[in-house]
């Protein structure tokens, strides 16, 4: 179970985040998780109330985008549809293809509650 | 994929992103920050590092990774015996608990570190960076890092390896690359190991695996390997050799980051 390993690297790089902007709170983290990461979002559903908990990001709502297993068939060049143990072209059948969406394991956004202007805004 | 350029944002995400899509919403007294980083940043910066720390001494990094009990360590003893002697060997062993497995590799007068991870279900980047502060990089040329036995949690971790190398032993069944795939696409060499139980274990059919392997779109060439009966062992060797002569080569054409073989080691 490495999820809580993937979600205490997470929180440290909320907490960078959250630190340069001076923020006062973290409201929510989006993340994009694809069916090939090789992450199970129910677990790190479960590693991150461990993971957050003391920190700026304790009571953010964890938002998870589900990114879907896409392949590009190199032979006809169409892109299908994939599963994560059935990564052939649907319309030719080869298996010569190339992943194009479903291996995500991304911090998408982070969104802060920012009473004071950050130091980015006051530039303009 | 890379997090610097923006190549991130994929078929699968990029919705998201777009004006009007989720991420560019917010509330007054909120600031959304787009980050588009992985969620393994650290560990992939560590890896990169580690990387760089091999490529300067032209030394190829190969990460073993397997269930437990599917042959590493013994076909890591058996590389050892049969490679050109002028192929200088270091291990790395990730395990739970014990030395077991460094002693074995150390009995044929290899220099061995074993991580003890406790309870961690995989190596990291940065449990290879504090073993490579114990290994002197111009000694050798290849470094093998036999990964904890796990068919799941190691495929997530970049170490700064060159190569992924998967094994399937015969005893564990032909239909794991179906059942293991995030594992097994990241292999660059599948071996299936045991290969001399194949005649008793005859539900395993090397084919079937391999068929499970291009259904995954993997272009990782097999091979059946016993390091009991030797089979298989030259093509492997083979294999291994041009690795080295290929990252070399690769070096040489990459001036800037290859040609500082005594650069000592930095860390930004």
């Amino acid at each position: 179970m490495h999820e809580l390993s993937v979600c205490q690297s997470l929180i440290r790089q909320v907490e960078h985040i959250a630190a340069e902007r001076q923020a006062q709170s973290v409201s929510s983290i989006t993340l994009s998780i694809g069916a090939l990461s090789g992450v199970e979002p129910e677990l790190l559903k479960n590693a991150y109330s461990i993971a957050s908990a003391g920190t700026i990001a304790e009571h953010a709502q964890l938002i998870m985008q589900h990114s879907p297993i896409r392949v590009r068939c190199s032979q006809c060049g169409s892109e299908s549809d994939a599963l994560a143990n059935k990564m052939v072209c649907q319309a030719c059948g080869d298996w010569r293809t190339t992943l194009i969406s479903g291996d995500e394991l991304l911090l998408m956004s982070v969104e802060l509650e920012t009473t004071e202007p950050s130091p980015g805004e006051m530039m303009h | 994929m890379c997090d610097t350029c923006g190549c991130n944002i994929t078929h699968g995400n990029e919705g998201l992103i777009k004006p009007g899509g989720k991420l560019q919403k917010t509330q007054s007294g909120r600031e959304a920050v787009t980050v588009l980083h992985s969620l393994l940043h650290e560990n992939d910066h560590t890896a990169r590092h580690n990387r760089d720390h091999f490529d300067q001494h032209g030394v190829l990094a190969v990460n073993l990774m397997s269930s437990p009990g599917s042959g590493k360590t013994a076909l890591l003893e058996a590389t050892i015996q049969q490679l050109d002697p002028t192929l200088k060997i270091a291990v790395i062993e990730g395990d739970l608990e014990t030395e077991n497995d460094a002693e074995r590799i150390r009995k044929h007068g290899v220099k061995a570190i074993q991580i003890a991870t406790g309870s961690a279900c995989h190596l990291d980047a940065h449990m290879i960076h504090q073993a490579l502060h114990n290994l002197d990089l111009t000694e050798f040329d290849i470094v093998f890092i036999e990964n904890v036995g796990n068919l799941v949690c190691p495929a997530s971790f970049d170490l700064g390896q060159h190569q992924n190398i998967a094994l399937l032993s015969v005893p564990e069944g032909d239909d794991k690359p179906a059942k293991y795939p995030v594992m097994f696409r990241t292999a660059d060499l599948v071996m299936i190991s045991k290969s001399d139980l194949l005649p008793y274990l005859d539900d395993f059919k090397p084919e079937n695996a391999r068929r499970y392997l291009r259904d995954i779109a993997s272009t990782a060439p097999v091979i059946e390997i016993s390091s009991k009966d030797n089979t298989g062992m030259s093509e492997w060797l083979e294999w291994i050799t041009q690795q080295v002569t290929e990252r070399r080569h690769y070096l040489r054409r990459q001036p800037a980051n290859a040609s500082h073989s005594h650069q000592s080691h930095s860390h930004d």
